[in-house]
């Protein structure tokens, strides 16, 4: 009876002297690791967004959280006049940019998408294109995220 | 210096209240951060890292979380009892830091030809070249550390709702059925030394060999245990059983009344550890300097309460009453009708 009881003080002192494996998160940063599947970004090519609007991605979707809506430009070639991502929709599978047939969509290592209004989570073409600069965030001297 | 009061020169007051003074503050200071050293120790056992933010690795974390109790809003219900219900936390308080008065925590220094020693309730009498301190510090120390029972009956009585009521119950019942089993615990330390003044059974433990842990290995087990029941922690930590009873007799309480519950419970552990190493571990007897002892000793079991409480699961309520009735109750007498023995022998 008292044996195991010592035995789990044992445990809990030896836990005691082990090495946090805590991040002191704002500060601290996890590297993310590679694949990570974070914000989406639209991938550009000669000025312009590479999408020809083939809407492989929102038909794979499975969560249904991608609009686009196609254009014709002045090359008579097709666009997305519209590509909308709603992240709190998306289960960040990844399965738009594994069908993208023309390397249009990637996905960034930013993880970091909190906003205060419905609306910011609503990423427009505009906001896919130019994703926010990580300012060494995502690349901390944290361990890597498991 | 020539001045005299009650027969004794007024010297020996103003060391008293110099005393008063600085273990006040002492306490004050160690039970404000064992609670940080309690996050912080069970952090890093959780291999996480406890409060890091507020100073140097979360070192001004105490002083951060008394500022905020401070000036929070105090919230009473309207049926409450008033009186009962700010008397209460006081109640709680006041035995826990009471108790200290007997406790020695070193031996005597001299100051301006005056030989003090380092005990608040006590005076060097030259005339008979010996520390005199409280007769009964036993009884005194047993009947302070049974006082806190009453702030935190009035608070749950007084706060006139059904979880405060049965955690206060809970609580009471709990720290009088360990209450006794400590005191037994204690009677064997001072048919030992046949001596109720905590000085003479401090004195008497000189030596590494003269602690009464040695001569008394049940008693100190049984007093452990009965303190840490006692301090309503973890194991035993029953009158918190957050999804039975919300929080117990503290349920109604906030602000700065809840930081003195919270308090209490933290004083009562400092004065328990306090007793332990008075009655078992020898006081400032060690390889240091007294006062150094006597505190090594006190956060050793401040450490081993924090260590038990990451350790170990809840008892059940039934479990509990049963260990104290029909466990440390019988084993308490038993070592005490071995200890006579063994002094009659």
């Amino acid at each position: 009876m008292i044996i195991p009881l010592l035995q789990g003080l044992k445990i809990t002192l030896t836990h005691m002297f082990k090495k946090p494996i805590t991040l002191q998160y704002p500060k601290e940063r996890p590297v993310v690791a590679p694949g990570f599947r974070g914000l989406h970004a639209l991938n550009v090519a000669h000025d312009r967004a590479k999408c020809v609007a083939c809407y492989l991605c929102p038909t794979v979707c499975p969560a249904k959280c991608i609009t686009v809506e196609a254009a014709e430009d002045a090359n008579h070639d097709k666009y997305a006049a519209k590509y909308e991502i709603e992240i709190l929709r998306c289960i960040f599978c990844g399965f738009c940019v594994e069908a993208c047939p023309v390397d249009a969509l990637r996905m960034t290592e930013n993880f970091e998408l909190a906003g205060y209004t419905r609306e910011e989570f609503v990423y427009s073409k505009e906001r896919l294109l130019s994703p926010p600069s990580l300012d060494g965030r995502g690349q901390g001297e944290g361990e890597v995220l498991k | 210096m020539g001045y005299e009061f009650l027969g004794l020169p007024l010297f020996y007051y103003l060391a008293m209240f110099a005393k008063v003074m600085v273990v006040f503050a002492f306490l004050i200071f160690t039970v404000a951060y064992s609670v940080y050293a309690e996050r912080k120790i069970i952090g890093h056992i959780q291999i996480r890292l406890g409060p890091m933010i507020t100073g140097w690795h979360g070192l001004l974390q105490p002083v951060a979380d008394g500022l905020k109790l401070l000036f929070k809003e105090e919230i009473a219900q309207s049926q409450v009892s008033r009186f009962a219900f700010r008397l209460a936390p006081l109640v709680a308080l006041v035995p826990a830091f009471a108790a200290f008065a007997v406790i020695p925590f070193g031996d005597t220094v001299e100051i301006g030809g005056y030989r003090i020693p380092l005990q608040i309730a006590a005076y060097y009498d030259p005339a008979l070249g010996r520390v005199e301190d409280v007769n009964v510090g036993v009884l005194y120390v047993l009947a302070m550390s049974s006082l806190g029972v009453y702030g935190i009956v009035l608070a749950g009585w007084s706060s006139n709702s059904k979880y405060s009521l049965l955690g206060g119950l809970r609580s009471s019942a709990q720290m009088i059925s360990y209450e006794l089993a400590a005191s037994f615990a204690l009677v064997a330390v001072f048919m030992l030394s046949q001596s109720l003044s905590l000085h003479k059974i401090v004195a008497d433990q000189a030596g590494l060999f003269g602690w009464y842990i040695w001569k008394q290995p049940l008693a100190f087990v049984l007093f452990c245990i009965c303190a840490v029941a006692e301090t309503n922690r973890t194991p035993f930590d029953l009158p918190e059983a957050e999804s039975e009873l919300v929080a117990g007799f503290s349920t109604e309480y906030s602000s700065m009344k809840y930081a003195t519950f919270f308090m209490a419970e933290y004083a009562n552990m400092v004065t328990v550890s306090a007793v332990a190493a008075t009655f078992f571990l020898g006081g400032w007897h060690g390889p240091f300097p007294p006062v150094i002892n006597f505190i090594a000793k006190v956060y050793f079991f401040l450490f081993c309460f924090i260590w038990i409480r990451a350790t170990f699961p809840r008892y059940r309520y039934d479990q509990l009453m049963r260990l104290g009735w029909k466990v440390f109750l019988p084993l308490g007498l038993l070592n005490i009708v071995v200890t006579a023995l063994a002094i009659v022998l």
